[in-house]
This record gives structure tokens, sequence and C-alpha cells, in this order.
């Protein structure tokens, strides 16, 4: 009997092993699958002729025709809703990194009274629907003259991004030892040149990544970039108001410009999205 | 001449107290380390020194000029990490050429600063690298190197031998001995290795719970404890306390038998003896072993004498077994005294 | 400047614009929503509420939010699982499976528009395999059910990753002493999961279920994509109210009732999953 069980484990581990090893990798190649068809998909209509966007039955595989591509640049108000979309998206990442990373070095560096209150407002900020600002915001920047301008909605997409930059920055500053700026301290800096000199270029890269996610954040935007612009709309803005109006190849186009830089975004910070992600939780 | 003055120098932490009222002076040239187990505020003393920390009350001065209110840059220190902190985006000659800079000192003698402390340093062949590239043991040098390039008044280092592995850490502090003393900086030391503190110090300041309890030589401080607690702390094994009741005017019974011993107006002292000054003779402490722990050129003996721990460290030629009687005579110069009130030595 | 005032120079700029872009604002739309032109009103909510897409799209909201999250959860968890189980490609997995998560939920709608609409890729698929003669149209007033499908599917497809994200850095924090302890004890993997890595994740957790739950009542450009107005939700109603209707006091009440579910929501799941601090890694 002992034995038998002796002789028999080593083989049904293995066993259980090769089968849980299967499943691992079947599943991986199901969720990659998941993940990528529809983009693929997205991308063949995008490379297709208009006539073939809208025929039937599909062959799932694209043309390579550019003429969908071409009515989308060259449609009214396409190419100004782009530019739009990429100033409103620089300035949050400039406000957003701005005001947030000073916040984020502050909550690193420094125990002081009122550091619990910064960070419930900095958590609250998380726990509210916050596209819904745009409602009072609205008549606030008719009253003030920022309707329908680009720094009204990157104001408001900085208090979507804000809450982020303060966390990522405090994460990035948190790696680096405060020993680092002590011994530039006593080597003759006084603190801004220390922060300069030893802090700036080593979180550099992070900091590059934290605006990189405020740029993502706004360029995604959809519900306060379409009640805060009318005349000069960002490109979600003007997708979302042309959705029942727009032929089908325009849809899927302007769907491909909003989904090439966002891919190279999240490809750019892959590598910070885990451990930012890590320490915002605690 | 940078001479250390530490003047009635207290730390509040919130409602904790960090340092009571510290009173210290560093001579110039001198190697002073402060020794202590962890949390018993020597590290926050160093800080103060260096001016990463701000007094609650007290004044620090260094070379006749009072510098607690001044930056870290103004006073004329240098100081190593106990986690090196060598910049990791700085190649090692840019590590070391970092405060010159900030002096804006001209190319040339940066170069000549740069080379000379690091061939003291056993690191020439190193300049080009960055910290990544670099070994524990590697770091420190640059550390080191980074500290003495400032030519400073005062170097301080904290805990700088504690992340390096055992045998390193040896080689490592009898380099750091060489090289301090032929820098003639005055240096403050913080470890809590007595060891280390022994082997570097001119003179050790032992703290504990942040007050500094005997600031002497290092023999002087294993020899007579001004505390019990340096005694306890100080020495592997520490020192053997014993209770002692008054048996006449300077006699003292000690577990059994009568010692003499100091004419106090106490009718209670501690006896205090080393390990090591000890005898097995006839007409000692009558103690048995326990626990034989041969070490080569001693044998440690850990007895019970009248239910008490009493540690001998004997030659290794004396035979003894756990269970055997022992008879332990203290050699009578090396007995100490201790208040067990106020634990001062008598 | 000395060190004491540093710290509070560095956060003023931050707090005032929070204070002034969001506090503010909030109290605003609780004014907007309550006020006429006599002041105080109830006009605007019974003007919401009486209105019949009001219930549906508060159905519509919460259903969503109830089926779309729990798969979320359980998608990620097994996502996160399987990560950390690869043992070569981890990173371009981990590329791969994190991609959804920087994209517009419009973009997500828009690729799931090309699935689902009457030419798209499902009736091509339907048709090329013979089961349907006729591509239908999916997307329809009378099919409101398959629109609910491909908005659960694209909400789904979108925003796990985030999920994931949140979840396999958490784990990444669990020391790997304690399931090799639990090994040694004799613990099969399934009880390894249960007993060590779903109460340690509970932070994770936490954050991931309040961020995503209150993201669903939001649920907006999705629907709008795959469905204009025919699945009212309340994201929509609001936009619809504040654009087509032009009246922002009832926007504003809409905007007040998800404010609501997701103070409702997040104060649910901070209790149920509330970690004692002495508790923590």
């Amino acid at each position: 009997m002992t034995d038998a069980i002796l002789t028999d484990t080593p083989r049904s581990v293995s066993d259980a092993q090769a089968a849980g090893r299967f499943l691992i990798i079947a599943s991986t190649v199901l969720l990659c699958v998941w993940v990528l068809v529809p983009i693929y998909l997205l991308a063949v209509n995008t490379l297709s002729s208009p006539q073939e966007v809208s025929g039937f039955p599909k062959s799932g595989v694209p043309s390579f025709d550019f003429g969908s591509v071409q009515f989308f640049v060259s449609f009214a108000g396409v190419a100004r809703a782009l530019w739009n979309s990429v100033v409103v998206a620089v300035l949050t990442m400039v406000l957003s990194i701005g005001l947030g990373a000073p916040a984020g070095y502050a909550l690193t560096r420094f125990d002081f009274p009122g550091k619990e209150a910064f960070r419930m407002l900095v958590v609250m900020t998380r726990a509210f629907p916050l596209p819904l600002l745009a409602l009072p915001l609205a008549v606030m920047f008719i009253r003030v003259g920022l309707d329908d301008t680009a720094l009204g909605l990157a104001l408001v997409h900085t208090v979507l991004a804000i809450p982020f930059a303060v966390l990522i920055t405090f994460s990035i500053f948190s790696g680096i030892p405060i020993e680092l700026e002590e011994a530039a301290w006593t080597l003759g800096c006084n603190r801004w040149q220390a922060f300069q000199k030893v802090v700036l270029p080593l979180v550099l890269p992070g900091i590059t990544a934290s605006a990189v996610f405020a740029f993502t954040i706004s360029w995604n935007e959809v519900f306060a970039a379409a009640v805060l612009t009318i005349e000069n709309r960002t490109l979600t803005a003007f997708l979302v108001q042309n959705l029942n109006v727009s032929p089908l190849h325009l849809k899927f186009a302007g769907g491909a410009a909003l989904v090439i830089p966002a891919l190279i975004f999240i490809f750019a910070v892959r590598k910070y999205l885990f451990s930012m992600w890590g320490i915002a939780n605690r | 001449m940078a001479e250390i003055l530490i003047k009635n120098v207290a730390k509040s932490f919130g409602s904790f107290k960090a340092l009571h009222s510290i009173d210290l002076e560093i001579a110039d040239q001198e190697f002073m380390v402060l020794l202590g187990a962890s949390g018993c505020g020597k590290t926050t003393l160093l800080r103060i020194v260096a001016g990463l920390e701000t007094p609650t009350q007290g004044e620090v001065w260094i070379g006749g000029r009072r510098v607690d209110h001044l930056p870290p840059r103004e006073r004329g220190i240098a100081m190593v990490f106990q986690n090196y902190a060598v910049f990791p985006h700085l190649t090692v000659f840019e590590n070391i050429a970092f405060g010159l800079r900030m002096k804006k000192l001209p190319q040339a003698d940066i170069d000549r600063r740069v080379t000379r402390t690091a061939e003291l340093m056993h690191i020439e062949q190193l300049l080009k690298r960055y910290s990544g590239q670099l070994s524990g043991g590697q770091r420190q040098r640059v550390a080191v190197a980074r500290a003495l390039a400032m030519e400073p008044d005062v170097i301080l280092m904290d805990e700088p031998l504690s992340n390096l592995d055992a045998l390193l850490r040896l080689e490592m502090r009898a380099e750091l001995k060489g090289v301090l003393a032929a820098s003639k900086t005055t240096t403050i030391y913080v470890t809590h290795d007595q060891v280390e503190a022994m082997s570097l110090a001119d003179r050790i300041s032992v703290m504990n719970q942040g007050r500094i309890v005997q600031a002497a030589t290092p023999v002087e401080v294993y020899r007579n404890p001004a505390a019990r607690f340096v005694g306890s702390f100080i020495g592997n094994p520490p020192m053997n306390f014993i209770p002692a009741m008054k048996a006449g005017e300077g006699k003292w019974t000690v577990a059994g038998i009568t010692i003499d011993g100091p004419r106090a107006g106490r009718d209670r002292l501690d006896f205090a003896i080393r390990p090591e000054d000890v005898d097995v003779a006839p007409g000692g402490l009558k103690a048995t072993a326990r626990v034989v722990e041969p070490l080569g050129a001693h044998t440690l003996v850990t007895t019970d004498i009248e239910g008490a721990m009493f540690r001998a460290v004997l030659d290794s030629d004396i035979r003894v077994s756990p269970g055997d009687e022992l008879s332990l005579v203290p050699k009578p110069d090396r007995v100490r005294w201790f208040d067990p009130e106020t634990t001062a030595a008598v | 400047m000395t060190p004491r005032f540093l710290p509070y120079a560095l956060l003023l700029p931050a707090t005032l614009f929070l204070l002034v872009f969001f506090l503010y604002p909030f109290v605003q739309i609780a004014v907007l929503a309550f006020s006429g032109p006599d002041g105080f009103t109830l006009q605007h909510v019974q003007t919401m509420t009486s209105h019949w897409k009001f219930g549906t799209a508060l159905t519509n909201t919460i259903v969503l939010a109830l089926i779309v999250v729990p798969i979320q959860l359980v998608m990620a968890l097994s996502m996160a699982t399987i990560v950390t189980k690869l043992r070569t490609g981890r990173s371009a997995i981990l590329y791969i499976f994190t991609i959804p998560l920087g994209l517009s939920d419009l973009a997500a709608g828009i690729i799931w528009l090309a699935i689902f609409e009457q030419s798209g890729f499902l009736n091509s698929l339907l048709y090329g395999l013979g089961i349907i003669e006729r591509p239908i149209l999916f997307l329809g007033y009378q099919n409101i059910w398959v629109i609910f499908i491909a908005v659960v599917l694209a909400e789904v497809w979108r925003a796990t990753a985030i999920v994931m994200v949140i979840l396999v850095s958490g784990m990444g924090l669990i020391p790997k002493e304690y399931y090799e302890a639990a090994e040694v004890f004799g613990a099969s993997p399934w009880k390894r999961f249960v007993k060590i890595t779903l109460p340690m994740l509970r932070p994770s957790l936490q954050s991931a279920l309040i961020l995503r739950t209150l993201a669903a009542f939001e649920v907006f450009a999705v629907v709008i994509a795959l469905g204009g107005t025919t699945l009212p939700v309340l994201m929509g109603e609001t936009f619809q109210w504040q654009f087509a209707l032009q009246d922002r006091n009832v926007a504003s009440a809409y905007a007040l009732v998800i404010l609501a579910i997701s103070v409702v929501s997040t104060l649910f799941f901070l209790r149920v999953l509330r970690v004692p601090k002495e508790a923590r890694i």
C-alpha cells in the first residue's frame, strides 16, 4: 500500500502540473484574443474603403484602402477637434503635474498637521463622479469667460487627473531615499539645489509617466468635453455629438484616431502602471 | 581647529524625548564614537550636529562658531550615511566631485582632489562607473571619498559599516581608522557595534535612552564603567552582577563569601566582575556549571550562583562539564561596585 | 523659507484648486438642483422623477453595474492569478492585458459597434457560418436586451484591465513566505487563494471595487455609441437634459442621483471590506 503511494505520487503530481500549465497557457491565449480581436476589427474597418465599411458580409481582412481615413481627416471640423484635444490634454498634463507634484513631494518628505486632511481631500475626489462637475462649472465658466475654451475644459480634466498625479508622484518621490537629499545638503546644496541636482534627474522618467497618464485621462474624457465645448469641440466631444448623424466609416476612423495615441501612451508608461497602483492603494 | 561643543542639547519628537539635555565636548582631531542600542538617540545627536535635525533646545558649536541655526552646508561638515547615499545618476567621479562643484572650485582642483581621495580609498579604477555597478563595499568607499574630498573640519559617520558583511567590515574598519587618522579630521562616528567602537575610538560616548552615560577612552569604558548599564552593554559576554550585603566597615557579603569593598554608607551594593576576571581556586563564589561553550583559547561557562546567572571565561585547559561545582575567585583589582538605586559606580 | 511652512506652500496650489474646482462645484450641483426663481424648490426633482425615462435609466444603470462589476472582478482575479503563474513572456502578456485601460469609453463603444452593427462582424460571422440568411438589426429598439449585452461586453472588455492592474499590484505586495508557509502546512492552491490571497488583497479589492462601481454608474459614451438614446442610463439622461432639453436644473437633479448612489456604494465597500490598520501587511 505504502509502496504504491510512493511510486504513484510523483507521476500524478507532474500530471497535475502539466494539466495546470496547459490550462494557464490556454486561458492566456484566450484572454489575449479577447483583448486584441476587437482592436483588430476596428483596424480592419479603418483600413477599408467607405463602401467596404458599410458593405456586407465582411471578410475580416483589411483592404488597406485609405478612403475612410482620408474622408475622416478632411471632414469638416475633424482637424480642429484633434487640435483641441491635444491642446486640452497638454494643458491638463501641465496643470495636474504642476499642482500635483509639489503636493506629492510634500506628502513624501514632511510630517505636518493637516496632512491627513489633505489626503482625505484627494481620496474623496476618487469617490465622486467627477465628470458631473461640468454641469455647475458650465455656469461658472460663462460668468468668467471660460466657457467653450480649452482652458476651461482642461481645468475640469485637471480635477480628474490631480488625484492620480498626487498619488503617482507621491509614490515616485517615496522611491528616492531621503538620504540622497540629505547627502546633497551636507555637500553644499540648499533645498532647491538638492532637489534640482539630485531628486529631479532621478524622478524625471516617473514624472513623465504620470504626465502621460494625465494626458491620456484628458484625451479620453467624453462627458465633460461634450458639456463644456460647443465651438471648440475636442475629438471625443465631436464624435459623440455627431454619432447619430455621421456615416459608419467616419465613426470607425474617429475611433481609431482615439485609440492609437492611447495605445502608444500605455506602452510608454507600462513600467509605472503597477508600481503606481501598488502605492496608491495604501 | 575644529573642536565640537554640544551644550544642553535636547530633542523631542512629539511627546517622545529622544535626547535629554546632552553636554559633550569633542577635541580637535579626536575620533569620538557614539555607542548605544538602537533608539538610544545616537543617530539623532549626530543628525543635530549635521544640521539635518533641529534640536528642541541647546547649542552646537563647531570650531568656535555657533552652528545650530545654520543649514548643513554652512557647518563645515561632511557626512557618510548608513546606506551610503551615493547618487545613482552620477558617476563615481561626479559623486566625489559633487561637493567640490558646489563650492565652485576650478576644474583642475576638482580633478586633483577627486583623484587623490579616490587613490586614498583605492577606487581610482572605478571613477567612470555608476553606483548600480558597484558592490556594497565599493559604494562605501565612494561615500567616504566623497566626504574626504570636501576636506571638511568634521566628518560625521552614521553606522557606515553596518550594511557590509562581516569580513568586509573588518577590512574597512582598519582602513577607515588609517585614513581618518591621516586626514586629521575631527570625527563623530555612530555605531551599535561595541567592537567597532572599541577599535576605532579615541573616546566612546555610551548612550542610553537619550542620555550619555559615560564618555571616556575605550579601555576606561571597559574597565571602569561609570554605570551598571555600561558594564552590561559593553563586553561580550557582559559583566556579571551579584547583590551584596554590608558585612562590616569595607566588608561585603557576596553569595556567601566576604569580599573587601568600598566604605559606602549603604547596606546594599551590586558587586560586579567581568567574566574573564575570575580564577578557579578554592574559597571563591560557589557556582554550578550549566552550559559549557568551548571557544578555542577560552571556554565560556554559564553558571548558576544562588539562582542567578553568572558567566565565566576560563582558560580552555580547565575541564568543566555541566553540573560541576566550581569555586570562582574574583581578581581583587577588577572588582567593581555599583549603587543598586542610582546604578552609578561606587 | 523655513521647513515648517514649506509643506503648506507646496500643498497650497493643489488644495486651492480642489476647493475651487471640486468642492465648490459639488455644492453648486445641489444649488442648481433645488433652486427655482423663488428660492428652494423640488420642482426639478419632480420633473426628473415624473419623466418616464427616469425609472428605466436608474434601473438600467444599477443593473448594469451589478452585472459588469462582478464579472470584471472575477475576470481580473483570474487574469492576475494567471499573470503571476506565467514563466515566460510575462511583461508582454501584461502589456496586452492592460491595453484597454488606456482607451476611452467612447472608443470602446465604437469598437464594439464594429462588431454589433447591422453590417458588422458578428452578422458577417453568423452569415458566413450559414446560421442566418440576412443580417440582423442587433442594436435597434426592438432588441434592447442585445444593446444591453453589447454594453456589458464593451464595458467588461474595456475596464477589466484597471481592476487587474490594481489587483496585480496588490498581489505583488503579499510576501511570498505566506504562500510557502501555507504550502508547507499542506494548503492546496485553491485554499491558498481563498485563505491568503483574497484576505490579503482586501485593500486592493476595496479600491478596485469603489473605482469600478463609480465608473459603472457613470457609463455614458459606450451606451451612446452602441444604442444612442435607446437604452437610457443616468449619465445619458443628464446629458440629454443639459443639451437637448436645455434644462440644467433637471440635469443637476440627475447628477445628484448619480452622486447619491456613488456615495452609498463607496460607503458600502468601505464598510464591507474594511481592513483594520493593525491587520495590514
